[in-house]
């Protein structure tokens, strides 16, 4: 592929005595293709190694024995219990890092404190932390022979092993998402517009809903994905917390892993299966939705932008008002 | 409404960005702040914004101390250099920000929001995204967004800094008719002297976060206060201690012995001004500023030696 590409001209002594790749020469026109193809080549083939064939692998096997199987997984009731707890932690960890990691981008990007740094450091403490840490220390401080355990027991609450602590241990993993995907965006955007807004009179609530909040959306909504897929797929921490109570407390990934551990190989895959489907359709529904407010708003600015990459992250690199140069 | 600064001092760091500044500014007057870059012209006009509070130091508006007063109270409309658009709003919306935050009813806002785009000439585009809009019309705009709420007092930081030389010369006309017509209190921050002179009733000529002279612009270009006032505003030739503006230098047809003699390095035809360059005997360069008119009938050219005469320098006390 690359010979064809580099190959259709003949080379002649003198091209070769002072090559100097120009722009229009066809010789090094034709060498930035195989090279530019190479590079797509080896890209797409380790993705293909890594995650495309495995992926492929698990719905061919779901689906080899035709449906009747997959459907006798699927309406397991220990599977379709394990399908809406993880549902149900997704569903309160996300909002709760949304909310969170939003406030803690303004603070660290807005804010002027001591200790900043520090702060910005903890907040990717989750990324660096094994799962099973985080899941062996919340058992440690919230169990029954915990730091809290007492406290709890004495006033009813179970954190560990059920619900509760499972839902702390999905948002500590996913903790770092939206606020690493905000800041950035906060600091591009600058202060110019909130500035703006309050010398027209705006308090901080109106100038973060009707200012600060439209400029970041897009990096709040790459990040709000990024919870979500991280939130379903956790394993590690909850795997601890929860204590794999089958039709109690175990999710989605756990039940994969029971059911691949007890020779189930139909009901792993199909639960795997059904995993992979849900991350894909948050990512389907988000880019749509990024698509769609999109071309309502600003998106429908000079003609030649209409060619942006539509995902995922469409404020970087976009001017949006230049650096707030210092001038005095 | 007057504006008044007492006694401001603010630092950054290490940085002293003002150093006891005093102003005042009078009643529907048109001010220029006017300085290099880091004379602390933009920090003042800020902290009367109240987007920095001074270290040190007062701020009136109207006769009312707003030192502590959050910038949404004090009643400013501020135009920022990169005229800080709202992107996700169209221009409509924009302007009807102050209105609508202040929750005033629908007709008032559409009425105001109305008026304002005829006054900045900007009737047609109210749909329009500010990804849609020229430099010019942004500025507008800007504009049209700070006046819809009535402030007391106007302040404008390098309000024509970012666009081209064309659509600066148009807007800064505009701005001083507008001015005429609404007499809201004014301030803007410029780096341009030509544009201070051109626009404002009065300067304040700021460097290194202090105030240098304050006046108007034919006071500061006759009786320049010290040396940085003369060459800041308009240009000079330096001579030693002293300095003397180009167009003093007389070019003579002869010699009546007041003259010294002084050899063309350059003769540049701008237009109705030329600019002459010259070497004086001592080996000092100057130059002459001097009319088409006078450059032909003197024939000017490169390597010519006429009669030159310098009026009497002036000199400042260090």
């Amino acid at each position: 592929m690359s010979s064809s590409a580099s190959g259709s001209i003949a080379l002649s002594p003198e091209t070769v005595g002072h090559a100097a790749p120009r722009r229009g020469d066809p010789r090094a026109d034709g060498a930035a293709r195989a090279r530019k193809l190479g590079v797509r080549t080896v890209a797409l083939g380790y993705l293909a190694l890594l995650l495309l064939a495995p992926v492929a692998m698990i719905f061919y096997r779901t689906f080899e024995h035709g449906l009747s199987p997959v459907w006798h997984a699927v309406t397991e009731p220990n599977a379709q219990h394990a399908f809406w707890l993880s549902l149900e932690i997704v569903a309160i960890a996300v909002p709760l890092n949304t909310v969170f990691g939003i406030g803690m981008a303004l603070l660290l990007e807005r804010g002027r404190f001591k200790g900043k740094a520090l702060l910005g450091m903890l907040i990717d403490l989750p990324f660096a932390i094994s799962p099973v840490v985080i899941g062996l220390a919340l058992v440690l401080a919230y169990g029954k022979t915990g730091w809290l355990g007492d406290w709890l027991a004495e006033n009813g609450i179970q954190v560990i092993f059920s619900v509760p602590g499972m839902v702390i241990a999905t948002a500590i993993v996913s903790l770092p998402f939206v606020a690493r995907e905000t800041m950035p965006v906060l600091r591009e955007i600058g202060t110019d517009a909130e500035q703006a807004a309050s010398t027209l009179g705006a308090n901080g609530w109106q100038t973060f809903w009707r200012i600060t909040l439209p400029a970041i959306r897009w990096g709040v909504v790459y990040g709000v994905v990024l919870t979500t897929a991280r939130a379903l797929g956790e394993f590690g921490a909850v795997s601890i917390v929860s204590g794999r109570i089958e039709g109690e407390t175990q999710t989605l990934p756990l039940y994969v892993q029971a059911r691949f551990e007890n020779f189930d190989v139909t009901g792993a895959y199909t639960a795997a299966v059904v995993l992979a489907l849900l991350a894909f359709a948050t990512l389907v529904l988000m880019n749509l939705l990024t698509r769609k407010t999109r071309a309502e708003g600003e998106g429908r600015a000079k003609p030649g932008r209409s060619r942006r990459p539509g995902w995922p992250l469409p404020f970087r690199g976009r001017g949006a008002g230049g650096p707030t140069e210092v001038t005095n | 409404m007057a504006i008044e600064a007492r006694h401001v001092s603010k630092h950054f760091g290490t940085f002293t960005a003002l150093d006891d500044v005093s102003v005042t500014v009078g009643d529907g007057a048109l001010m220029a702040l006017l300085g290099p870059s880091g004379s602390g012209k933009s920090t003042l006009l800020r902290i009367i914004a109240g987007l920095e509070s001074p270290d040190e130091g007062e701020i009136v508006i109207g006769g009312e101390p707003v030192t502590d007063m959050p910038a949404r109270s004090r009643g400013v409309g501020f135009v920022f250099q990169h005229y800080a658009p709202f992107k996700h709003m169209t221009v409509h919306d924009n302007v009807a920000f102050g209105l609508s935050v202040r929750k005033r009813p629908k007709s008032e806002i559409e009425a105001r929001v109305n008026e304002l785009l005829g006054l900045v000439r900007l009737d047609g585009l109210a749909k329009r995204y500010p990804s849609q809009l020229s430099g010019g019309q942004l500025q507008r705009m800007a504009l049209a967004r700070a006046l819809a709420v009535q402030p007391k007092v106007l302040l404008l930081d390098e309000p024509f800094g970012a666009l081209d030389a064309q659509v600066r010369g148009e807007l800064r006309a505009w701005l001083r008719r507008l001015h005429d017509e609404i007499h809201v209190t004014t301030i803007f921050v410029t780096h341009d002297q030509e544009e201070a002179m051109e626009v404002a009733e009065q300067i304040v000529v700021m460097n290194d976060g202090r105030i240098e002279q304050a006046g108007s612009p034919r006071e500061l270009y006759e009786s320049p206060s010290n040396e940085f006032v003369m060459s800041f505003i308009g240009p000079v030739n330096r001579i030693g201690d002293a300095f003397v503006r180009p167009h003093d230098v007389q070019i003579l047809a002869h010699d009546d012995g007041s003259a010294t003699e002084a050899l063309i390095k350059r003769v540049v035809h701008l237009g109705f001004e030329v600019r002459v360059e010259l070497t004086l005997p001592d080996g000092r360069d100057i130059w002459a500023q001097v009319t088409r008119g006078t450059a032909q009938e003197l024939e000017l050219h490169e390597g010519q030696i006429l009669p030159v005469r310098l009026p009497q320098p002036r000199v400042f006390a260090a």
